[in-house]
């Protein structure tokens, strides 16, 4: 059995005007360990689907369980939370305490692990996101990506094994994208941790070892980078991007030289050219 | 210009009074205020005032930010102080008309002044040495025993945490909406007070539906870390009542001793 596992999965929004399905039947697996990024354009229904991985939302129809739990399940929201952490888009306001340590020891307070021991998991979740240092700052005074970079310590405090990152650089510079990017795959190769990431930003899907794109609540594509990127006629019709290296070659090709491959990143592109060159 | 204000007046140092329990803080800020109020005579109000400036030098913090925290209610201590002269009884030192100052209206004025000043150094003792950080959770603490009685202690003090934490965040927010609309042609800083009221409400209205976006935002993030108010949860960061703690409170004892004593020795200072 997957560490995610979702089969026919429907989400409806009840408002006053009526309902509103935005997850048609989603099925999906995701193995432990795994690093996804998730795609498509606003309202397809990513974010959503980033809620009910974490119990925020609880599903209207099919099934969904992580790691054996059913989401359904409302008496076991919070072990599902703690399995799974949630990391929203603006880094400022999910940070809830005034120190950078006491904000990290908010998730393990809440599930009332011994003082000594949140000590020991504030360190270690700190170090691993390389902000030990700026443990005794205050939020306001940290960049964007410092600022990403303790509210995911403070999921990783809570010895989560998935993180749900919701367009987590989409506020920030170049920089703070990088470090936070950074963090991210270190967290996923060394600590095992399974990273579901939903982002706009095609060069970041790219590093993901999964890429799932979703169209109008449904699944339009689903299997490694190169696979995926390499049907850039599929993903312009639903709108979406594809990495600049990608599009790059894709054009000069429709334009009738063809380089031979499909590359997803400048260097690869660079190659591309260098063989055609020389 | 506006991020530019310090929330609280916490000055960071190494002192004995910084590493003092915040609980103890509190309490002593009460005892002393307690003190100032009961004092009888000149010489007992001497022994609290006395106590609050031994608190004062072992604070290490700058005698300047303590006289700058008396500025804003100079005025109050000159017009109590004032007022008192004129309210004295007995023999007239001085009469004009139905006017007159008497000794005991000079004591008395001398006597409420000085209550004042040291009310303010008293809790300045308290905010300098203090972190806000140190102070909820001390409140937190202090006040858990009401929470058996159905008061929410707990969702008091989580609410002092966030707003603590957003009030920066907001002020940054109001900055920045200011400049938007004056770059769109809004005049804040003429016109008479109603006008520069109404000059306000572009300000106000999307500060607020920032403040309720963030809102969502945040009870999102909190509720996805597992909070569930305040039932099973526990502390990182324990308070502990040490060495120096101990120490504080014989000092205190002391003073309690020294001023009961000089309360009964000599006779009332004021007298009405």
């Amino acid at each position: 059995m997957a560490f995610i596992e979702a089969r026919g999965l429907r989400y409806r929004y009840e408002a006053e005007e009526g309902s509103h399905e935005v997850l048609h039947g989603v099925d999906l697996d995701i193995e432990a360990g795994e690093f996804v990024a998730l795609l498509g354009h606003n309202g397809c229904g990513k974010s959503t689907m980033a809620k009910l991985l974490n119990g925020m939302y609880t599903p209207s129809g099919g099934t969904l369980t992580v790691d054996g739990i059913s989401a359904a399940d409302e008496s076991r929201q919070l072990d599902l939370r703690r399995r799974v952490g949630l990391v929203l888009q603006n880094p400022d306001n999910q940070l809830v305490a005034g120190v950078v340590e006491e904000d990290v020891a908010f998730g393990p307070e809440n599930l009332g692990v011994p003082p000594g021991e949140i000590r020991r998991r504030v360190d270690e979740a700190l170090k691993a996101v390389d902000m030990y240092r700026y443990r005794t700052h205050a939020p306001h005074k940290l960049s964007g990506g410092q600022k990403q970079r303790v509210a995911i310590a403070g999921v990783i405090a809570m010895e989560t094994q998935c993180i749900v990152l919701d367009e987590p650089t989409a506020m920030l510079d170049p920089r703070g994208r990088t470090e936070v990017m950074e963090t991210i795959q270190k967290l996923n190769r060394e600590k095992g941790i399974t990273i579901v990431l939903i982002t706009h930003y095609m060069d970041e899907a790219v590093q993901a070892g999964r890429v799932v794109v979703m169209d109008d609540g449904n699944i339009l594509m689903d299997g490694p980078p190169r696979q995926v990127f390499s049907d850039v006629e599929r993903l312009k019709r639903h709108g979406l991007d594809v990495p600049q290296a990608t599009e790059l070659v894709y054009r000069l090709k429709a334009a009738g030289i063809d380089l031979g491959g499909s590359p997803l990143s400048v260097e690869e592109c660079i190659q591309l050219f260098r063989k055609r060159l020389v | 210009m506006l991020s530019d204000i310090t929330l609280g007046q916490y000055f960071p140092a190494r002192s004995p009074v910084h590493q003092a329990d915040p609980r103890l803080k509190i309490c002593l800020t009460i005892f002393s205020i307690v003190l100032i109020f009961s004092a009888g005579n000149f010489f007992s109000l001497g022994l609290a005032v006395g106590y609050i400036l031994l608190g004062m030098a072992s604070s290490r913090t700058p005698l300047k930010l303590y006289l700058k925290s008396l500025k804003p209610v100079l005025f109050i201590i000159v017009f109590t102080g004032v007022l008192n002269i004129f309210y004295g009884t007995g023999e007239p030192l001085w009469q004009w008309g139905f006017i007159k100052i008497t000794q005991n209206g000079l004591l008395n004025s001398l006597f409420v002044s000085i209550r004042i000043v040291a009310l303010i150094l008293a809790s300045s003792v308290l905010t300098f040495t203090t972190s806000p950080t140190q102070l909820t959770d001390a409140i937190e603490r202090l006040l858990k025993p009401l929470g058996k009685l159905g008061v929410p202690v707990h969702e008091f003090a989580m609410m002092m945490t966030i707003a603590l934490r957003f009030v920066p965040l907001l002020l940054e927010e109001t900055d920045k909406i200011m400049s938007a609309q004056k770059a769109r042609g809004a005049d804040m800083e003429s016109g008479g007070l109603v006008q520069r009221i109404k000059a306000l409400v572009p300000v106000l209205i999307p500060l607020f539906v920032s403040a309720f976006r963030r809102a969502f935002d945040l009870a999102t993030a909190m509720e996805s870390r597992c909070y569930h108010g305040g039932e099973g949860r526990t502390k990182m960061k324990q308070l502990h009542f040490g060495a120096v703690d101990w120490l504080v409170l014989l000092t205190a004892a002391l003073a309690l001793g020294g001023f009961v004593a000089l309360n009964l020795a000599f006779p009332p200072s004021i007298v009405r």
